[in-house]
C-alpha cells in the first residue's frame, strides 16, 4: 500500500505512470492506460485515499503535489492520444491512396446536335430582340407554301425551289415544305398584328446532296408586321443580329435581289467569318459571304392573309441554320450533318 | 449571263475599272459571279502563213514547220499539233511572248532542230478552251472576205481587245437585264452617265413582206404578238470577226451569219428572234397554234419533243410544226448553207405559257428564259398580229416611297431615280406621280414595284438602320421550353442527339413492325428516299448501324423530331406530331435502362405518375415492352422496351450482339399530360418512420400495380415509396416473386406515433393482399 506521506511514493507513482503513457501504442491501449495511472483504481487514487489520515498542513501540501503530478499525467495522456490520432489518421489515409489517373472511363453525358445548338442560339438571340418563336408543319399545302406567297402555280419562280411534292389529294395540293415562310402564313392567318416572330425548322428541297446543300435542311426565317414598318427597320434588324450572333467585328450589308413574296427584295450578307472581311477563298476574295434573303412583305401577300397593306407594313427575312453551323465552325461538307457519326456529334 | 465591258460601251461611255464597275453592279442586283480578263498579253502574237511542214528525223510527235511570219521573213519552229496544213494561217507567239494561258516563249533546241517561236492553240492564247490543235485563223491565201495578211498582229486580225467579261447572275424579275442594253442603262442611271441604243434604219426592199410571205396566229391567248419579215439576197457564211469574238465571250457558239446575227440581236436588246428558210417553209409561212394531242415534233437538237395542247407550236402556213413558240426551233426550217431567203419570226408570248411548256418538256434556253420573264418586243416591224396591252401608268406617292424604305426622299430626288431606267413621270399633285412604265419593264405593275426601283437606284446602303420596338417581351412558350429540357435530359443520359432524315425506304415501316398507310413522295431523289416516316425507330437504328460499323458500337442516341400519319378524317395534310426517340446501347442496356431513362424524362417534365403497361408494341420485343398510359384519361403517349431482334437484323445492328433498349413517345401528348402542380409543398420537420414490407406475388402481376395499391392505401402520410428488391427462388413458390417495398411515413404536424404507423401498414397490407394474388412474405 502506496503511502502518500513518503514523498518518493508519489514520485514514483508518477515516474512509472509517465514510462506506461510513454509505452502505450495504439489508441485503445492509451484508453487502459489512463485508468491504470490516473483512474479511481490507479494508484494516485490510493494515495489520494491516504490523505485523509494526515495532519491538514502536511495534507495540504501532499495534497498539492498529488493533484500537481496528476495533472502533468493527464497532460501528458492528452498529448499522447493526439498523436496517436494524427498518426493513425495519417497511416489510414496512407492505405486508402488512389491513383485518380487509373480510373476507368464510364460513359458521360450525350451531346446536343449541333444543328440543334445553333437553333438554340439563334432562337435566343432573336426573343433577346423582342421576337417569339413559332412553328409549323413540315408536310405543306402548296397554298401555304406557293400560292400565298404570291406563288401561283405555272410561276417561273417555282423553279427556284425545287420541290419534294406527296402523294396526297390532288397532284401537287400537297408537299413537304421548301421553306419556312409557309409559318409566316399560318401566323398572320392565326393573329392579328403586331407579329413579331422567328420560325425555325426543317426543310425540304429535291437537291443532290452535295458539300453545300442537303435535301432535309434547317431555316430560320422571321416576319415583323406592324404599323409603320420599314426597309430600314428590315436593316437594322437584320446587322443587330448579326453583331449580337457572329460578334461585334461581323457585319452585314443588303443588295437588290428577287423573290415573289416580297418587295422591295433584298439578299443579305455578312463580313466573311473566316477572314473577317480581309479576303479569302471562302469568300471568293471578296470578303463577304452570302447568308440569306429579306423584303419588305408583298401586298399580295398580304392580300392572301386579309391584312390591309395601307395600313399595316412587314418585314420577312430568312437563312438557313445549318449554313450559319458551316460558318461558325468551319465544316467542309454539310453532309456529316445527317451522318450522325459520333465522332462529329460529341465535338460539339 | 456572260457581259463584256465593250459591249456595254457601246451604249454608255463607262470609264470605271472593273472592280468598281462590279461593286456597281452588285449594288445593282445584278450580282457579280466572276470578273475575267480577257485578250490580255497577246501583243508578240503575229498572225504566219505555213509555208512548209517537214517531219523530224526520230521524232513522230513533233514536225519542223516554217512560216511567213510577214515582210517575207520566213521562221522555222517545232510544233506538235497536225490540224493545219501548207496555206493556213496560224497565231505565232514570237520569242520572248509570255503567253496568257502558256509559257514564256524562248528559242530552243529540239532533236536538233531550232524553233524559232511557238504557234498556239485557242487555249494557249486564253481566247478559246480548244487545247487541242492550233488555232487556224483562216484557209488558204488570198482570203479576201478575212483581209488578214502575214504580220500582222493577231489583236488587229481577230478584232481583239483586250476585254474584260462579267458573269452575271440576273433574278427572274427582270427580263430587261438578260441584255447587254438592260445591264449598260441600269449602269448608266447609277454612275450618272449619258446612254443611248443605236437606231438602226433597215434597207426596205422593193417587194413588201405581205407578198413574200404569209403570218396567221390561232392561239392569241398564248401568242399576243407576232411580228414576221422577209430579209432577201441573204449571203450565209461565217460572221465577221467583231461579231464572233463577242458571241464568244458572252457564251454562245458562232454557228452562221444569219443565226448569229439573231443571236446576237437578243444578247444585246434581250429580244430572241427565229429564223427561218423562208424557201423551207411550207405555204411560204408561219402559222401560231397549239399542238394537238399526240403530236411530235424534232427539235433542233434532235430530240423527239411531245408536246401538249397548252403549248404553243410555230407551223409553217400549211400546219406542219416547224417550231416549239420561244423554246426552240424545229430541224426541217434551219438556216443552211444554202438559204438565201430568210423569214425573221418576232413574237411575244404569253411569260406564263413559256414557263409551263419549259417545265414541261424539261427544256430550256436563252430564248425560253427571256420569254417567260416576259421579254420586250421591238416595235417598228412589219406584218403586225394581235395587240399587246399597252404599258401601265402608275401612281407613285413620295409618302409611301419613305414610309416603306424609312427614307426621307424628295419628290425630285424620287423622279431621278426613274427616269434614267426609262420610267416617265410627271406629277399628278405636290407628293403624287404619274409613272408610265417602260415595255420592257413588265416586271413593274404596282406602286411597290416603282419603291423598289427607287430603293435599287438610290443604293440600299442609303437606306438608313433602325430597330423597331416589339408590343411586348420575347419568349419561348411553355412547350418550346420543355422541349428543351427534355433534350437536357436525355444528354444527361449519356444520349447524342441525332438527326435523321424524315424520308424512308419503301419496305422499312415493315421491318419496324408497323402496319397501315404511309404518305409516299411524288417525286423522290431515290426510292429509299420516298415514305414519310411515322416512327423514329428506322432512322435511329440505321445511325447505330452507321456508328457500329465504324466500330462504335456502344452508343446512346435520341432525336426530336416530326413523324407523319395518313391524314385524319377530314383532313388534307399527313397527322403530323412531334415525336422523341430515345436507342439505348451501351454494353449493359436492355429494356431496363429504357425505363430508367424514361423515369428520369418524367420527373424531369414533372409528369403525375404514368402506367407502364406491358404490351406488346410494334418492332419491340414482343415480352420487353410496355405503353405508357395517362391513368385518368386512359391516352396513349408512346412505348418503351427493348427492340425486337428480328427488327435489329432488319436494319444492320444483328452483328452487333447486345440488346437495345427503346423509348419513343409523342412529345405534344407527353407535355399535356397532368402535370404536378408548381405550388411549393410543405417539408414535414418531424421525424419519419420506415416500414418494409415484401409480398410474394404471382408473375402475372406487375409490380407496377402493386406499387400503385401501396401508393393509394398509404394515403397522405406515405412520402416515399421504393420497390427495393425483386427475389425469386428459394421459399418462393416457382411462377412468383418476392417484391419487397420501403414505405416511408410521416406527418407534416406531429412526430407519428407507433399505432398510427402500425394501422398505415395494416392498411397497406390488406389492400395488397385483397387486391392482387398476394401475400405478405413470412406474414
Amino acid at each position: 500500500m502506496p503511502d502518500v506521506s513518503d514523498v518518493s511514493d508519489v514520485a514514483l507513482a508518477e515516474t512509472e505512470g509517465q514510462a506506461r503513457i510513454d509505452a502505450a501504442d495504439s489508441v485503445e491501449a492509451l484508453r487502459a492506460v489512463e485508468a491504470e495511472v490516473v483512474g479511481r483504481r490507479s494508484r494516485l487514487a490510493s494515495l489520494q485515499q491516504g490523505l485523509a489520515g494526515l495532519p491538514p498542513d502536511e495534507r495540504r501540501s501532499r495534497g498539492r503535489q498529488l493533484n500537481e503530478a496528476r495533472a502533468r499525467l493527464q497532460a501528458s495522456l492528452d498529448l499522447r492520444r493526439v498523436e496517436m490520432g494524427k498518426s493513425e489518421r495519417r497511416a489510414r489515409l496512407e492505405s486508402e491512396r488512389l491513383d485518380l489517373t487509373e480510373v476507368l472511363p464510364r460513359p458521360g453525358p450525350g451531346h446536343l446536335h449541333l444543328v440543334t445548338q445553333t437553333q438554340a442560339e439563334l432562337e435566343d438571340v432573336f426573343v433577346g430582340m423582342g421576337f417569339t418563336v413559332a412553328e409549323g408543319p413540315e408536310a405543306e399545302t402548296d397554298w401555304h407554301n406557293f400560292e400565298a406567297l404570291n406563288i401561283p402555280p405555272g410561276h417561273p419562280a417555282r423553279s427556284m425551289w425545287d420541290t419534294f411534292y406527296l402523294r396526297l389529294g390532288p397532284p401537287g395540293s400537297t408537299l413537304l415544305r421548301a421553306h419556312t415562310s409557309p409559318v409566316q402564313i399560318r401566323v398572320m392567318q392565326s393573329q392579328p398584328p403586331p407579329i413579331f416572330i422567328v420560325a425555325p425548322g426543317r426543310a425540304y428541297r429535291r437537291d443532290t446532296p452535295d458539300a453545300r446543300h442537303l435535301p432535309v435542311f434547317h431555316q430560320i426565317e422571321g416576319l415583323v408586321v406592324d404599323r409603320g414598318v420599314s426597309f430600314a427597320d428590315l436593316s437594322g434588324t437584320i446587322e443587330a443580329f448579326t453583331t449580337a450572333y457572329f460578334g461585334p467585328a461581323i457585319h452585314s450589308r443588303l443588295r437588290p435581289s428577287y423573290f415573289p413574296f416580297t418587295e422591295p427584295s433584298a439578299e443579305y450578307e455578312i463580313n466573311c467569318t473566316i477572314c473577317r472581311g480581309a479576303g479569302c477563298r471562302t469568300c471568293s476574295g471578296t470578303g463577304w459571304v452570302e447568308l440569306g434573303g429579306a423584303g419588305m412583305v408583298d401586298p399580295n401577300v398580304f392580300a392572301a392573309v386579309g391584312i390591309d397593306d395601307e395600313e399595316w407594313s412587314g418585314f420577312a427575312f430568312g437563312f438557313g441554320i445549318d449554313r450559319c453551323a458551316q460558318m461558325r465552325h468551319g465544316i467542309a461538307d454539310m453532309r456529316v450533318l445527317l451522318d450522325n457519326d459520333i465522332r462529329f456529334l460529341s465535338q460539339f | 449571263m456572260r457581259v463584256p465591258l465593250s459591249w456595254l460601251r457601246d451604249f454608255a461611255p463607262i470609264e470605271v475599272g472593273p472592280d468598281d464597275l462590279g461593286a456597281t453592279l452588285d449594288d445593282l442586283g445584278l450580282v457579280v459571279e466572276s470578273i475575267e480578263r480577257v485578250g490580255e498579253g497577246l501583243d508578240g502574237v503575229v498572225v504566219a502563213r505555213v509555208l512548209a511542214i517537214d517531219p523530224i528525223p526520230s521524232a513522230d510527235l513533233i514536225r519542223r514547220v516554217t512560216v511567213d511570219a510577214g515582210d517575207g521573213r520566213s521562221v522555222e519552229v517545232v510544233c506538235g499539233a497536225f490540224n493545219f496544213a501548207v496555206g493556213d494561217l496560224v497565231p505565232l507567239a514570237t520569242v520572248g511572248t509570255s503567253l496568257p494561258e502558256g509559257p514564256t516563249v524562248t528559242r530552243r533546241r529540239m532533236k536538233g532542230v531550232e524553233s524559232n517561236g511557238m504557234l498556239c492553240s485557242g487555249k494557249e492564247l486564253g481566247l478559246s478552251e480548244d487545247s487541242a490543235g492550233i488555232l487556224v485563223l483562216g484557209p488558204s491565201a488570198g482570203d479576201e472576205r478575212t483581209g488578214v495578211e502575214p504580220g500582222a498582229p493577231l489583236t488587229d486580225a481577230l478584232g481583239i481587245e483586250p476585254d474584260v467579261v462579267f458573269g452575271l447572275e440576273v433574278e427572274g424579275n427582270r427580263p430587261d437585264a438578260l441584255s447587254m442594253v438592260g445591264v449598260a442603262r441600269d449602269v448608266a442611271a447609277r454612275l450618272g452617265l449619258p446612254f443611248s441604243i443605236p437606231d438602226p434604219r433597215p434597207t426596205e426592199g422593193k417587194v413588201p413582206t405581205a407578198h413574200l410571205a404569209r403570218a396567221a396566229v390561232e392561239a392569241a391567248d398564248l401568242c399576243p404578238r407576232l411580228h414576221v419579215r422577209v430579209l432577201v439576197d441573204v449571203e450565209g457564211g461565217a460572221s465577221p470577226p467583231w461579231m464572233t469574238r463577242r458571241l464568244v465571250l458572252a457564251g454562245m457558239r458562232p454557228i452562221n451569219s444569219i443565226v448569229d446575227a439573231s443571236n446576237y440581236v437578243m444578247l444585246e436588246l434581250g429580244q430572241p428572234t427565229h429564223p427561218y428558210d423562208l424557201d423551207r417553209l411550207g405555204g411560204h409561212g408561219l402559222l401560231v397554234r397549239r399542238a394537238r394531242p399526240g403530236e411530235t415534233i424534232v427539235t433542233l437538237d434532235g430530240e423527239e419533243r411531245q408536246p401538249t395542247p397548252d403549248d404553243c407550236l410555230i407551223c409553217d402556213a400549211d400546219g406542219t410544226p416547224v417550231g416549239i413558240a420561244g423554246i426552240m426551233g424545229g430541224a426541217t426550217s434551219e438556216i443552211s448553207a444554202t438559204t438565201s431567203r430568210v423569214l425573221l419570226e418576232v413574237a411575244h408570248f404569253a411569260p406564263m405559257a413559256i414557263a409551263g411548256t419549259s417545265a414541261r418538256l424539261g427544256l430550256r434556253t436563252e430564248a425560253s428564259v427571256r420569254f417567260e420573264r416576259g421579254a420586250v418586243t421591238a416595235a417598228g416591224s412589219l406584218d403586225v398580229r394581235g395587240e399587246l396591252a399597252p404599258p401601265p401608268v402608275i401612281r407613285l406617292r413620295t409618302d409611301r416611297v419613305n414610309a416603306i424604305l424609312g427614307t426621307d426622299l424628295d419628290d425630285a430626288t424620287v423622279r431621278r431615280q426613274l427616269t434614267p431606267l426609262g420610267f416617265e413621270t410627271s406629277v399628278e399633285s405636290p407628293g403624287v406621280h404619274q409613272v408610265r412604265v417602260p415595255t420592257f419593264r413588265p416586271d413593274s405593275t404596282r406602286e411597290v414595284d416603282l419603291i423598289e426601283e427607287v430603293a435599287r437606284l438610290n443604293g440600299y446602303s442609303k437606306i438608313p438602320r433602325t430597330v423597331p420596338a416589339p408590343p411586348g417581351v420575347g419568349r419561348l412558350t411553355p412547350y418550346q421550353r420543355d422541349r428543351r429540357r427534355v433534350r437536357q435530359v436525355l444528354t444527361g443520359a449519356g444520349a447524342n442527339e441525332a438527326w435523321t432524315a424524315s424520308l424512308l425506304s419503301p419496305g422499312d415501316h415493315a421491318a419496324a413492325g408497323l402496319t397501315g398507310p404511309e404518305v409516299e413522295v411524288e417525286n423522290p431523289l431515290a426510292s429509299e428516299e420516298s415514305v414519310l416516316r411515322r416512327t423514329l425507330l428506322p432512322g435511329l437504328l440505321r445511325s447505330l448501324a452507321y456508328n457500329a460499323s465504324h466500330r462504335y458500337p456502344d452508343l446512346r442516341l435520341f432525336e426530336v423530331g416530326h413523324v407523319f400519319g395518313w391524314p385524319r378524317p377530314g383532313e388534307q395534310l399527313p397527322d403530323e406530331t412531334e415525336h422523341v426517340g430515345v436507342a439505348l446501347a451501351w454494353p449493359e442496356d436492355d429494356a431496363r435502362s429504357a425505363v430508367d431513362v424514361w423515369r428520369a424524362l418524367a420527373a424531369a417534365v414533372r409528369l403525375e405518375p404514368l402506367s407502364i403497361e406491358p404490351d406488346s408494341r410494334p418492332g419491340l420485343h414482343p415480352t420487353r415492352s410496355a405503353r405508357l398510359v395517362v391513368p385518368a384519361t386512359g391516352a396513349e403517349l408512346g412505348g418503351l422496351g427493348e427492340v425486337d431482334p428480328d427488327v435489329l437484323d432488319a436494319f444492320g445492328l444483328g452483328g452487333r450482339g447486345g440488346r437495345v433498349g427503346w423509348i419513343e413517345v409523342d412529345l405534344g401528348l407527353l407535355l399535356a399530360a397532368p402535370r404536378r402542380p408548381l405550388e411549393a409543398q410543405p417539408v414535414s420537420r418531424f421525424p419519419s418512420s420506415d416500414v418494409d414490407l415484401a409480398f410474394v406475388v404471382d408473375d402475372a402481376t406487375p409490380a407496377g400495380a402493386v406499387e400503385e395499391t401501396l401508393a393509394r392505401a398509404g394515403g397522405d402520410l406515405l412520402v416515399r415509396l421504393t420497390l427495393f428488391d425483386v427475389y425469386r427462388g428459394e421459399g418462393v413458390a416457382p411462377g412468383r416473386r418476392s417484391l419487397a417495398f420501403r414505405l416511408r411515413f410521416c406527418a407534416l404536424d406531429h412526430t407519428l406515433t407507433d399505432e398510427e404507423v402500425g394501422e398505415a401498414r395494416r392498411r397497406c397490407i390488406e389492400a395488397v393482399e385483397s387486391s392482387h394474388p398476394a401475400a405478405l412474405r413470412g406474414g
